[in-house]
């Protein structure tokens, strides 16, 4: 890749500035911790998960403008969507940093979240975007801590 | 600090035909190699010489009669010569083979560190070790119950030794110190930390794994009872480094690891260590590597410590000089005796962003907690991006560097 800004799109660079769902859940039913040791990004993430549907969903930490953008992105994509499609939306999501899945032309349900498919080419860089899914899976199976290591 | 002067200035343009690495394009782009502190790069006699060695002299040392085997030992042992050389130790005896600093710590906290500290115990360390400083020890004071205690630093990056003596109690069994900090950048006054701990009789390891790259190293004049320091950050291979120590207590140590090259006899009742340094030398050791730091010991000789010391300081003036008139830049350690390193921080965008778009540049720095996660939470900062240079180093590195993160701050307006 010889443009950073393939990589560090508009939209990227915005969630990073301004996370949506970014905070505190204090009533919530999920929660899991994400650490990547290699850079420090560390993600607390909370969900509120009622008749099977993510109803509410927030998180907190600290790490690099990739790990930010796409748990930002992650929360809305996966806010007021049944556990299931979460988890498929997980799946796609890997195998889309992976390079198993072309979103162009495989079917998938990612929308705005193709904007990280150039992440494939930036090995060091598949965790940061990786780890914020990692954290929604663990909670989802009720673990409480994931690390990318 | 006074600038370190040297008669000639290196000629770096003839320096950098040493790097076939610095001289071809890299994914299309001229290599700014600013990363020398987590590892040098290795100049073509060194890699000559170990190929040489690999192609024609090699078989085991200390071995055998054979001529072959004679030779390949005179040249192994030639090696160690030119360390005790390098850093003024007493006896070639005293430096010991290791992986590399890593492990020449491991050594000292599984030897000197099981036999001497005990239940209660105190292990003292400064506040900006790398976590090879830090974790051999832990693993130590677990086991015995011992308990690890820091000399603080100020927010510029300096110990706070104010408090040495106070740290320094009669439970005190070793001070572990780095001579340089691999995030920071600061020398630390080891030669004065030293003194204050030989007054109440501890002991005390240096770890120069960022000291010698950059600095004459004279362990008498120091005084440190260990000094332990890597080879590949210093122009030598990987898989190669060196643990010094005091003849006395490297003799009372007891050995480390068993095997083959460390023993007199070996029979069911009873077996008996070799003297130094192969009572710490279990095993074939990395011979092409050893010879190769040798060959990296003569490569700077010839260029001059003075004249590398003064070059790598006329660069950390200029950088610093060009980063204080940046927007939204904070270098991070603002120690008044620096060498080498210049760690910063960019207002509001994460080193991880950083060092991603400047390797689109084809700048290659490191961006991380630097293995050192204690400097980071000291400075609350998550992780810096940290520029280190080298005697092959040119102002054009840096200015590259400068327009890399006018550009990293364009893209995250």
């Amino acid at each position: 890749m010889s443009d950073p800004r393939e990589l560090y799109q508009q939209v990227i660079i915005e969630h990073n500035k301004k996370p949506r769902n970014f905070g505190d859940l204090e009533a919530c039913t999920h929660q899991a911790h994400g650490l990547n040791p290699l850079c420090g990004d560390d993600i607390s993430l909370k969900l509120v998960v009622e008749d099977g549907v993510v109803r509410d969903i927030r998180f907190q930490g600290q790490g690099c403008a990739i790990s930010k953008a796409s748990c930002s992105l992650m929360t809305v994509q996966v806010k007021g969507r049944p556990v299931a499609e979460a988890e498929t939306l997980v799946e796609q999501f890997r195998e889309m940093i992976r390079g198993g899945l072309d979103p162009s032309a495989q079917p998938n349900i990612l929308g705005r979240l193709t904007l990280f498919e150039s992440v494939k080419n930036l090995p060091s860089r598949v965790k940061c975007a990786v780890l914020p899914w990692a954290t929604l899976h663990s909670a989802l199976q009720g673990e409480e801590t994931v690390s990318t290591e | 600090m006074t600038p370190p002067t040297a008669t000639h200035p290196l000629d770096v343009a003839r320096i950098r035909q040493d790097f076939p690495a610095l001289t071809t394009p890299f994914h299309g782009k001229r290599l700014v190699y600013l990363d020398s502190a987590v590892s040098g790069l290795t100049p073509r006699p060194v890699v000559e010489r170990m190929a040489k060695y690999q192609s024609y002299e090699h078989t085991n040392v200390h071995r055998g009669v054979s001529t072959l085997s004679q030779e390949a030992t005179d040249r192994f042992e030639e090696a160690r010569e030119k360390v005790r050389a390098f850093i003024n130790a007493p006896t070639a005896a005293q430096i010991i083979w290791t992986r590399g600093t890593t492990e020449s710590i491991n050594l000292v906290a599984q030897t000197f560190g099981r036999a001497q500290v005990g239940a209660g115990d105190e292990i003292l360390l400064s506040a900006m070790e790398h976590h090879s400083n830090i974790v051999p020890w832990q693993i130590l004071a677990e086991e015995k119950g011992a308990r690890i205690r820091v000399i603080p630093m100020t927010d510029a990056g300096e110990l706070i030794l104010d408090g040495l003596d106070g740290l320094l109690t009669e439970r005190t069994r070793i001070v572990g110190v780095t001579h340089v900090s691999n995030v920071l950048g600061t020398i630390n006054p080891v030669k004065e930390i030293i003194r204050r701990a030989h007054a109440r009789k501890v002991p005390v390891l240096v770890d120069g794994a960022q000291g010698v790259p950059h600095l004459p190293v004279d362990v008498a004049d120091l005084d440190a009872d260990f000094y332990a320091f890597s080879g590949h950050k210093m122009s030598g291979p990987t898989g190669i480094g060196v643990l010094y120590g005091r003849r006395e207590l490297l003799e009372a140590m007891p050995p480390w690891q068993g095997g083959g090259s460390m023993i007199l006899s070996v029979k069911w009742e009873k077996t008996t260590y070799c003297g130094l340094p192969s009572k710490f030398e279990a095993g074939t050791p990395a011979i092409a590597q050893a010879i190769g730091l040798g060959t990296a010991i003569d490569y700077l000789r010839e260029l001059g410590l003075e004249r590398i010391a003064a070059h790598e300081h006329d660069l950390l003036a200029y950088a610093t000089e060009r980063f204080a008139a940046l927007d939204g830049v904070r270098i991070i350690g603002q120690a008044r005796n620096k060498a080498s390193v210049l760690s910063f921080v960019l207002e509001d965008i994460h080193p991880h962003d950083v060092g991603t778009i400047l390797d689109h540049e084809g700048i290659v720095v490191r961006a991380g907690h630097h293995c050192a996660q204690p400097v980071m939470e000291r400075l609350a900062i998550p992780a810096t991006t940290r520029a280190s240079f080298s005697y092959f180093n040119t102002r054009e590195d840096i200015d590259a560097l400068v327009s890399g993160i006018l550009k990293v701050q364009e893209i995250f307006k």
